[in-house]
């Protein structure tokens, strides 16, 4: 038998039934495979990102169910036992004033720590996963407009160059400061103060998804499957629930981390200066800010808010990152 | 590239003035009276002649074209007869005397002008906030570079580590957590930043380095976080052009190859990237010069929203946002200046 392909032919020819061998197939084939296997696989390769999403649910879960399971007061005064230590104190100071009744120390009005980190984090993360998704909301909606009708893509992104531009923080203590007497009155000190920190945060921060989600949505519309649907007369609307919105999916997913992580800081911020949820009304900010002045004799009180919020963000931070590394397939082949 | 420049300049004027007119309409609406803390016994009559020698009183509309003369044609005119009378550059100039005792801005505060208080805090401003922006820029610069260079080294991953610490720690955790430890336990820097303190001798100096340290620090951390990252990503897509493989192949030293070819062209979104926040410098501070006490810009602001001192935040929050406008523009052009594959027209 020779090497040259003509007497492969030929013997092709000879014997009639035998398929070619190198078009045979070998043995079954695996499966297709989902999209989201595949997401989820690469997703898994990433320590941090599973960290990160393990973390953020552990603390969402945790503030969630944390108040049925420690079921002290957060704002119940309890004068006698002020200015406890963390029960850990007393493994390097046996003097110290501790107590499994209060397991993290008390403030200097005797108010739970363990109570008052649970309810900040409920208030925090609350406020995080509220602006994010209004703000989610806004810049898809921002942006899948701007991209997809011609007519509007102009004025819109003109509103959004003109947002950017805007200062935000001092925006932010601006707004905040001149609505929360009327919003006070309307909602009560804790919802109107809710209403607006969500409202505020989330109208300044929807820009970077709708720049994002509008290219995606510029290139996405030229494709046949977009012109397939539209030739069989689909609206634009549908257009844009069936066929736009599930391919500009993982962009959004991306920024709603983003947006998650400042939604949690900006919230701090603002309570740390002194403008966010009324006083007695433990966030994480708030905590923060309240043991600043003692943090010489109470370091503790400084660090359990603090490295809440850090976690919490950096959990977040390293749950987008992963997400942008799964979601891309040029990265997800490799 | 100047008549994009020059449209670009002429489009900034509507926007800063679209701006500026929402800020004042929100600000129109907060509550509280510049007369609040004025005795009873002051009849009214009285009381809303000083309302309107405070400029209150009158329709919202006219109140924002006095604002408008105010910031944009009297200050200017302030300022030129500064710059003619006293400043060191300009002052062989013969006087202009521009100013003839119109009404300035006036802070409801102090019952002085708002440029004038504007000036005395930004040296301080300027001096923690922006050293911090270099300093972050210089620690930010040579680690994007190596761990490009070296991408998934321990350098590098350890360098991604720290980055997203950086992001995610804010400024309001670190600034204490500082205290405790370099104040508190270790007694290196004092905590308080002291804006009266004057450098005369080498003593006073090493004093003004301490208390510097711990801001910038603060402030350096966050800036080097982001743009170590866009260095980074910026130098990963140059790193595998082809005219890296003809560098080399030419012969030409690892060194050159790294830190002439590439790095120049990697600079270019970096610059723009570094432009950008320059704005930050003045208006994002706020929380740090709140933790160390510095009495810059970001402080006055808060002080002045504390104190309802309606002027003194409409001129701030447009002095922000006018420096935002211009450096986007400044970025864009460099951007062009930079890279000239990018035509503008």
């Amino acid at each position: 038998m020779t090497d040259s392909p003509q007497d492969d032919v030929i013997l092709a020819e000879g014997a009639k039934a035998a398929p070619i061998e190198a078009l045979k197939d070998k043995g079954p084939m695996a499966p297709p495979r989902s999209k989201w296997r595949d997401v989820w696989e690469q997703f898994r390769k990433h320590k941090g990102a599973m960290m990160g999403a393990f973390f953020l649910f552990f603390i969402t879960f945790g503030v969630l169910i944390g108040p049925y399971l420690w079921t002290l007061d957060p704002q119940a005064l309890d004068i006698r036992n002020k200015d406890m230590r963390p029960i850990y104190t007393a493994i390097w100071n046996s003097e110290a004033d501790v107590g499994w009744n209060h397991p993290l120390g008390s403030d200097q009005l005797g108010r739970d720590n363990l109570s008052q980190l649970i309810a900040g984090g409920r208030a925090s993360m609350a406020v995080g996963w509220a602006a994010m998704l209004l703000s989610l909301v806004i810049g898809t909606g921002v942006g899948v407009m701007a991209g997809f009708f011609k007519k509007l893509d102009g004025p819109l992104m003109r509103l959004t160059d003109l947002f950017l531009s805007l200062p935000i923080l001092p925006l932010l203590l601006v707004a905040v400061t001149l609505f929360r007497q009327p919003l006070r009155a309307n909602f009560g000190p804790e919802g109107g103060m809710f209403i607006l920190i969500v409202t505020v945060v989330g109208i300044t921060s929807w820009m970077p998804t709708a720049r994002i989600v509008r290219g995606d949505v510029l290139a996405l519309k030229e494709r046949e499957f977009v012109l397939a649907a539209r030739s069989i007369g689909t609206q634009p609307f549908k257009i844009i629930k069936r066929h736009l919105l599930p391919n500009v999916l993982s962009p959004i997913m991306v920024s709603a981390t983003l947006g998650l992580a400042t939604a949690i800081i900006t919230e701090s911020a603002l309570s740390f200066l002194g403008v966010g949820f009324p006083s007695d009304f433990p966030t994480w900010g708030k905590m923060l800010a309240d043991a600043v002045a003692r943090m010489e004799d109470f370091p503790e009180r400084v660090l359990l808010p603090g490295v809440a919020i850090s976690l919490t963000v950096l959990g977040v931070n390293y749950l987008g990152d992963g997400l942008r590394d799964a979601l891309d397939p040029r990265i997800r082949g490799r | 590239m100047l008549t994009y420049a020059i449209r670009r300049l002429v489009l900034s004027v509507p926007t800063l003035l679209f701006i500026s007119f929402v800020i004042f309409m929100l600000l129109q609406l907060a509550p509280g009276d510049p007369m609040a803390q004025v005795p009873l016994t002051v009849p009214p009559e009285v009381k809303q002649k000083m309302r309107e020698a405070l400029g209150v009183g009158e329709p919202a509309l006219v109140q924002y074209w006095k604002w408008l003369v105010q910031v944009f044609w009297t200050e200017p005119k302030v300022f030129i007869d500064w710059l003619t009378r006293d400043s060191f550059l300009l002052g062989w100039l013969p006087d202009t005397n521009l100013y003839q005792g119109e009404l300035r801005v006036i802070s409801w505060q102090t019952r002085s002008p708002v440029m004038d208080i504007v000036l005395q805090r930004i040296p301080q401003t300027l001096w923690v906030v922006g050293l911090s922006y270099v300093v972050g820029v210089l620690i930010a610069l040579p680690i994007g570079i190596y761990s490009a260079y070296r991408q998934y080294s321990v350098f590098d991953q350890a360098g991604t580590f720290v980055t997203m610490v950086g992001f995610s720690i804010p400024p309001f955790f670190t600034g204490p957590l500082l205290i405790v430890i370099f104040s508190v336990y270790l007694g290196w820097f004092p905590s308080i930043y002291d804006t009266t303190h004057v450098v005369n001798d080498w003593e006073s100096f090493k004093y003004q380095l301490s208390q510097m340290i711990m801001p910038v620090m603060v402030l350096a951390l966050q800036t080097t976080a982001q743009l170590s990252r866009y260095m980074r990503a910026s130098m990963l897509d140059n790193l595998n052009q082809d005219y890296v493989r003809t560098a080399r192949a030419k012969g030409l030293s690892e060194a050159v190859v790294v830190m002439v070819h590439v790095l120049r062209n990697s600079m270019i979104p970096v610059i723009t990237v570094i432009a950008l926040g320059v704005p930050a410098i003045f208006g994002g501070a706020i929380i740090t010069e709140n933790v160390f006490k510095v009495n810059g810009i970001g402080q006055l602001l808060i002080t002045a929203l504390f104190a309802n001192d309606l002027p003194m935040v409409m001129t701030l929050t447009f002095i922000f946002a006018f420096l935002i406008v211009m450096f986007n523009l400044i970025a864009d052009i460099l951007y062009g200046l930079l890279d000239p594959r990018i035509r503008y027209d």
